[in-house]
């Protein structure tokens, strides 16, 4: 009977510390999202969203970064999507063999590559050769951050398409192209648009690829040649000063990208596809 | 035409038997090359990310030797530079990261496939996913503004009197309590990689068949007898795989280890010294770092040992993942 009392008793003790440690972790996220409300709501107001960055001392905003990152990440997604769709279909519907492996685990290797080092490879491609940081090269380093995640979402969605529908589709006469669009893409869309959203989350936060890229900038700029400033990197500069204003303007940022970034994970999560597994 | 009765027909496996009997069509030639092109590009990509990071830093290589991995010097007055700091800061960190989050993340994966009633575990898991989705960036400004004073004021001191008087262990636990360090950067990297692994360790513990756990709980078994004796020992290949994917995220990450390392080009015993990872490195330096400069060769010297690294730890981790998966 001792012996069965100590085995029952270790497993309450398993299942109390298992039930603690998912408790903290909840903890953890009320703490982060209490810190960014509390610091960050009293320096929100209207003026964040309507003025530009300004030097210390001047009520500024963070208007230009806001723009900044939302034509970035557009740019980043309107390179990476067609290609990553069209790749990750290519893996699902035509490749085979050792290729194919290989084509997979190299998207894998970009899917978890050090997003420092595509700032830096970006960096040698199209900054220093063009003698320049610019937007352009922001959108570039974005674009490759997306790209593997549109591709594996779209290979696993794909994957999930019954062979049915292919065959049905080509026992009508079907050509392999129109399948493809008119029946595999569209059986498959909330799906890959789920990716989509996830990769556009993940983007609009990344600091590290735009510092050596499209730099920041003080001012408006709509030139994609040209710096131009992002959310992320703004919030950066801002934290590490030594102005009080401006790090109360960088926890503004901060809860801003953050809503911006869990609505949309809630919202690919929850509404767009419930029992959808693309998100890694 | 003969089909594998085992899978479906596949696109390309129908689409070539109507090319034989004559159904050329010649979208489905431009849509065709379309798809080997945006496969190829995948392929490019990567390469030109090797081959860039490789060139930018040979002149670093080719001046320092193989001594640049060893050497602690990082000097721009005397142009010497070395990666041995960089390196013990971004292992070091890493390796906190994953003491610290592996038992976490073992235990909030049993409490979300076995503990919490069914009806909680959806809302819980979708909360604790969350947290992967908060930019770096926000956990360096918490981590900084948030956890390192209450690192300096009561953590550190606490760790201090209850491993201070053990011999060795001590060493690592003494110092001055300055909150940014390499513990403080540990600890952020740890709640960072925590969600990543633990949903991995959901889904490897979702796949141990029911029926293997139903014969333990038939003999007699507790929830954690059977979680020991069944679960762990059967997904015990993809548990590591899904740990060494976590390490990958750990080693690779840049601003919230910039935020709290402390930034400090130094090795020492107490894990309470500021010190420097390899991303954070690349981050803090690269705005001094002139084009064509020496700096410059070695920061990108640093990126390419860093992109071998995570390359290491990625292949072995998806070989380890994939053997369970399928075996």
């Amino acid at each position: 009977m001792k012996m069965l009392d100590r085995r029952l008793l270790t497993d309450r003790i398993v299942r109390i510390v298992a039930s603690i440690l998912a408790l903290l972790a909840l903890v953890l996220l009320a703490w982060i999202l209490w810190t960014l409300v509390w610091r960050g709501a009293t320096a929100l107001s209207l003026s964040v969203f309507t003025e530009p960055t300004m030097p210390p001392g001047r009520n500024g905003g963070l208007a230009n970064a806001v723009v900044g990152s939302l034509i970035q990440v557009a740019i980043g997604l309107a390179i990476a999507t067609p290609i990553g769709l069209l790749a990750g279909t290519w893996l699902a519907e035509v490749g085979r063999g050792r290729f194919a492996d290989a084509v997979r685990f190299v998207n894998d290797v970009l899917l978890s590559a050090p997003s420092i080092l595509i700032g830096l490879f970006v960096y040698e491609l199209l900054v220093k050769p063009f003698a320049g940081f610019s937007a352009i090269a922001g959108s570039a380093a974005l674009a490759v951050l997306i790209l593997p995640v549109v591709v594996r979402a779209t290979e696993d969605m794909l994957r999930l398409v019954p062979g049915s529908l292919r065959e049905a589709a080509f026992a009508l006469g079907a050509s392999h192209h129109s399948v493809v669009v008119h029946v595999l893409w569209r059986a498959a869309r909330a799906g890959i648009v789920t990716g989509i959203l996830l990769a556009v989350a993940r983007a609009a936060g990344e600091t590290a690829p735009l510092l050596f890229t499209s730099l920041g900038n003080l001012g408006w700029s709509f030139d994609l040649d040209k710096p131009m400033a992002s959310l992320p990197v703004t919030i950066y500069q801002y934290a590490g000063s030594p102005f009080d204003e401006w790090v109360a303007l960088a926890w503004a940022g901060a809860l801003v990208i953050t809503v911006g970034v869990l609505a949309l994970n809630i919202l690919s999560r929850v509404v767009l596809a419930p029992r959808g597994k693309a998100s890694k | 035409m003969t089909v594998d009765s085992s899978t479906a027909p596949t696109v390309s496996s129908v689409a070539a038997s109507l090319t034989k009997r004559g159904h050329v069509d010649v979208g489905d030639g431009v849509f065709r090359f379309a798809l080997n092109a945006a496969a190829v590009a995948v392929l490019v990509i990567l390469g030109a990310i090797v081959v860039l990071l490789f060139k930018g830093g040979f002149p670093a290589l080719k001046e320092f030797g193989l001594g640049f991995f060893l050497s602690t010097d990082w000097n721009p007055v005397t142009e010497h530079y070395g990666a041995g700091v960089m390196l013990y800061g971004t292992l070091i960190t890493s390796l906190i990261a994953m003491v610290l989050a592996f038992p976490a993340s073992l235990g909030i994966a049993l409490f979300l496939t076995e503990v919490a009633p069914e009806r909680f575990r959806r809302p819980i898991g979708t909360a604790i996913q969350l947290l992967a989705a908060i930019p770096s960036i926000i956990y360096g400004m918490w981590g900084f503004f948030v956890v390192s004073p209450l690192m300096a004021s009561t953590v550190q001191p606490f760790l201090t009197s209850i491993f201070g008087p053990i011999p060795l262990i001590g060493m690592l636990f003494s110092g001055a309590p300055v909150g940014t360090g390499i513990l403080t950067a540990g600890l952020i990297l740890a709640l960072m990689i925590m969600p990543f692994i633990t949903a991995m360790f959901v889904e490897i513990f979702t796949s141990v068949p029911p029926v293997l756990k139903e014969a333990a709980y038939g003999v007699g078994a507790t929830m954690n007898e059977v979680f020991r004796a069944v679960t762990i020992p059967y997904g015990r290949t993809a548990l590591v795989g899904a740990v060494m994917l976590g390490l990958g995220r750990a080693l690779g990450e840049t601003m919230a280890v910039t935020f709290v390392i402390g930034n400090a080009n130094r090795i020492a015993a107490t894990l309470y010294s500021p010190g420097a990872s390899i991303a954070s490195t690349i981050a803090n330096e690269f705005p001094e770092a002139g084009p064509g400069s020496m700096k410059l060769h070695a920061l990108l010297e640093l990126g390419f040992s860093l992109f071998v690294i995570s390359f290491l730890v990625l292949a072995l981790a998806r070989a380890l993942v994939r053997n369970r998966m399928e075996g």
